[in-house]
């Protein structure tokens, strides 16, 4: 580890005295090194997961039995309700899916990949850490204040976000939702800045771009759509900010009447500019949380069917085009918002095309594992699993890109059913599929298989359970954000009501993937009771993290070098060449 | 009245506009094919962990990833064609002009009607003049004679077989409006209006939904549309003018 340069400002000689000093220089490596902010960032991942999924089980539970009462607490109120959800979305979106992908194993395992001991800019990465740290406890403090976290969804529509007359929750709770995503868009800037300096700038020799593994490609297209979508969204913030307290009229119109009170003399606005800016930011978000996901999974079915990628360039390029793509097809969020209903012709064609590069990804999976006969240890099984979510949640991507049938299918169950296969589910089995795999690096020990196996398949299980039927509610036309599906007479209720059954059942199934989590924690703890694993490679991985000593850098080693690309297993599948390896044993250089 | 709510192994509710029929057809066909290329995926997947061949791979990158592709783009193709086509029938010309005109009014948390009267014209609306207390949820402007016919409703009822438009106005925040019966949905936008028009087949009561969270009450932001037959509806019509009491000072 290379010790940090310290500053020295001769106007500051006191600060220059105290940085120098052993015991605060140390701790100041410490605090700044990657492997410490990685594993920071998983933590208020898993903090954030945690009260993530106890928020959509309230949620459910109330969604399915009404009547229910949450001890402590009594019935859930309709405002309860959607605080519920937006604060469960909140929390999942960025805290969970951007966080720990990116910023969490990003942090742990980029380095070592790249043939390098550190990141680019230490300090701005813990400060990273901590300004994220800030924005989760500032959302978090949304529940305590008066009138309760906000109520508008994750999305933050205004004008029902732009004011505290729109409702509970939208006054100093939704102020505190500002708050902190403007620190969390900060501090993911300062991550992808990071990210994309230390990928271009500190590759170890003989690492070019082509033999980068695919992992570091994900984390690439990530960190550059996190610097172009959260630039967009602080703005955004902080205009819709300007509207709540400096009476500005950006997403106001020249009149608005809420809650019998006229907001007038504010300019002539319109609310339709936060969805351009909002969904220009929202839907290259969902590729930032799934594109490293993508890439871990070409990597590890590579690594476990013991061939090479198939199509590895196409991979590569693949990456780049769903990024690039990614930011072009905003507006399939807006076809019945009220857009021109050419630019729903345009934006479809754009969203359209995003799914070809998408089943370029799919068919080297399948190809790379036909006829492999791989070995089908945990690492394997969730890479596996996140194929199948991603071709579930996929298909139905090009259904609701058709205008036509999204003006039927928008904001139903159809749609959260879709996200949440494709980006939530898929999203959390790559991240399930990081541990497992990376785990004998993190903590020096491999997960038990059984509990692994058992974790595996009762979760796999439990997500389709739990999110397949939501298409059938959907279809019946069940809308999202309805806090309650009864009690009021009517064909509107008949309608509700009969989606009641099915919602039974997947709030059961809510239930039962929540639990099927406990193997997965209770691993993590019998690992840590057991002794440390010597077996530096126990997957016969090729990458450069598994290199002896790349996790764990001895200042006094050598610097490391790269002689091939990635993933080069013989055709007899027996031998394999590490990226680190010199000698050929084998052919490498056929593609 | 009513029909059963659900039907089939897609759980669609019956359709009754007359546009919906095309627009069925196709999501039923994009829900088989995306089935079906779901099953094949996961047969292919599954198949070949279970199967080993350890030839040196004389794989085609051609086979394996071009001509799938080159299909897959022309089956979406051919998707968003069709899509398309529908798309451009319902949205890119208006009403026809002999479309009845009918504005939709969403405010936390409810939905209002207004027929423009006799006049055929709707009367200005200022958000100054919003009383709801005394009859006046709109705010129309009494000042304006265009409005002292117009007609406010709770409830949309529509004749069977002619063609509608609907224009959408929002007085407070985003809502949404759909009647999935009738297969259209579209947000409600306030400082704006929107347009969506259709032709209802079937008599009929439909549910009629708010799409877009709107606030706390957005769950119980219902109404119904209640399609009758042209004489059942021109009966309620007069009915409706003749109750009508006179415009609010």
């Amino acid at each position: 580890m290379n010790p940090l340069p310290i500053p020295t400002n001769p106007g500051a000689p006191f600060m220059a005295r105290l940085l120098r000093h052993e015991w605060v220089s140390a701790k100041l490596r410490h605090a700044t090194h990657h492997r410490t902010i990685g594993f920071g960032y998983l933590l208020l991942s898993l903090v954030a997961v945690i009260i993530g999924a106890l928020l959509s089980l309230i949620m459910r539970t109330h969604l399915a039995w009404p009547n229910w009462q949450l001890p402590l607490h009594g019935p859930i109120l309709p405002e309860e309700y959607l605080a519920l959800v937006t604060m469960h979305g909140t929390l999942m979106l960025f805290f969970v899916l951007t966080v720990a992908p990116q910023s969490g194993f990003g942090n742990l395992i980029l380095p070592a990949q790249l043939g390098t001991r550190h990141m680019a800019f230490p300090r701005i990465n813990a400060a990273g850490l901590y300004l994220t740290a800030f924005a989760l406890v500032t959302l978090l403090a949304a529940f305590f204040v008066p009138g309760g976290a906000p109520i508008g969804g994750w999305t933050a529509y205004p004008p029902l976000s732009a004011t505290p007359l729109a409702g509970p929750g939208q006054g100093f709770g939704m102020d505190l939702w500002l708050a902190s995503i403007a620190l969390f868009s900060i501090a993911t800037t300062l991550n992808a800045i990071n990210m994309l300096t230390t990928i271009t700038n500190l590759r170890c020799e003989g690492l070019t771009w082509e033999r980068l593994p695919l992992t570091v490609w994900g984390w690439f297209t990530a960190a550059l759509l996190s610097i172009l979508a959260f630039s967009v969204l602080l703005a955004a913030i902080l205009l819709l900010f300007c509207d709540r307290h400096l009476h500005s009229g950006f997403f106001f119109p020249a009149q608005d009447l809420i809650s019998g009170t006229l907001l007038q003399h504010r300019g002539d606005g319109s609310p339709l500019l936060w969805l351009h800016l909002f969904w220009f930011f929202g839907h290259p978000e969902v590729y930032i949380a799934i594109l490293p996901g993508m890439g871990l999974t070409s990597m590890v079915i590579a690594n476990f069917s013991r061939r090479r990628v198939f199509a590895y360039r196409l991979m590569i390029a693949t990456t780049l085009l769903i990024g690039f793509l990614g930011i072009l097809v905003w507006g399939h969020h807006m076809f019945v918002a009220g857009l021109n209903p050419f630019a729903g012709t345009a934006f479809s064609i754009s969203t359209i095309a995003i799914a070809l590069p998408a089943a370029a990804k799919v068919f080297s999976w399948l190809a790379t594992t036909w006829g492999s006969r791989p070995r089908l240890a945990t690492p394997m099984l969730f890479a596996l699993g996140f194929v199948s979510l991603f071709i579930t949640g996929g298909l139905t991507g090009p259904i609701l890109a058709q205008p036509i049938l999204d003006e039927y299918l928008h904001n139903t169950f159809f749609v959260v059913a879709h996200f949440h296969l494709i980006m939530a589910m898929a999203g959390v089995f790559g991240l399930f599929c990081a541990t497992y795999y990376w785990a004998p690096l993190l903590f020096h020990r491999t997960l038990s298989e059984p509990l692994g196996k058992l974790h595996f398949w009762t979760t796999l299980l439990g997500a389709y359970s739990t999110f397949l039927p939501m298409h059938f509610t959907g279809l019946a036309a069940e809308p999202r954000h309805y806090s309650q599906l009864t009690g009021i007479a009517g064909p509107s209720a008949a309608l509700l009501q009969s989606t009641l059954p099915l919602q039974r059942h997947i709030t059961a199934s809510a239930i039962f993937l929540v639990c099927a989590q406990l193997p997965f924690f209770l691993n993590l703890l019998l690992a840590w009771r057991r002794p440390a694993n010597k077996d530096t490679n126990p997957w016969d991985a090729t990458t450069m993290e598994w290199a002896p000593n790349a996790f764990n850098p001895h200042p006094i080693d050598q610097p490391s070098i790269v002689y091939r690309g990635p993933s080069h297993y013989a055709d007899t599948g027996t031998e394999f060449l590490p990226q680190w390896s010199p000698v050929n044993t084998f052919n490498t250089e056929a593609e | 009245m009513q029909a059963s709510p659900i039907h089939g192994f897609w759980n669609l509710p019956t359709n009754a506009a007359a546009h919906g029929h095309a627009l069925d057809t196709h999501l039923l066909l994009n829900l088989w094919i995306a089935l079906a290329l779901l099953a094949l995926a996961h047969l292919i997947l599954l198949i070949g962990i279970a199967i080993r061949k350890r030839t040196p791979r004389p794989y085609q990158q051609l086979f394996i990833e071009y001509l799938p592709l080159a299909a897959l783009t022309l089956l979406f193709a051919f998707l968003a064609l069709r899509a398309q086509q529908l798309w451009a029938a319902q949205r890119y010309t208006g009403a026809d002009l002999s479309a009845m005109q009918v504005e939709v009014t969403g405010q936390q948390f409810v939905w209002y009607f207004r027929y423009p009267g006799a006049d055929a014209a709707f009367g200005r609306t200022r958000l100054s003049l919003v009383d709801p207390a005394n009859a006046n949820p709109l705010g129309i402007d009494p000042s304006d004679t265009y409005g002292r016919d117009d007609i406010v409703t709770s409830q949309l009822v529509l004749p069977a077989n002619r063609e509608v438009d609907l224009t959408l106005r929002a007085q407070d925040v985003i809502h949404g409006f759909a009647i999935p019966g009738m297969r259209i949905k579209q947000n409600a936008i306030p400082g704006q209006t929107t347009h969506i028009h259709f032709t209802p087949e079937t008599p009929g009561d439909y549910a009629i939904l708010c799409t877009q969270v709107c606030g706390m009450g957005h769950y119980r932001m219902l109404a119904t549309l209640r399609v009758l037959p042209l004489a059942d509806f021109n009966t309620w019509l007069h009915a409706q003018e003749s109750t009508r009491s006179e415009p609010q000072p």
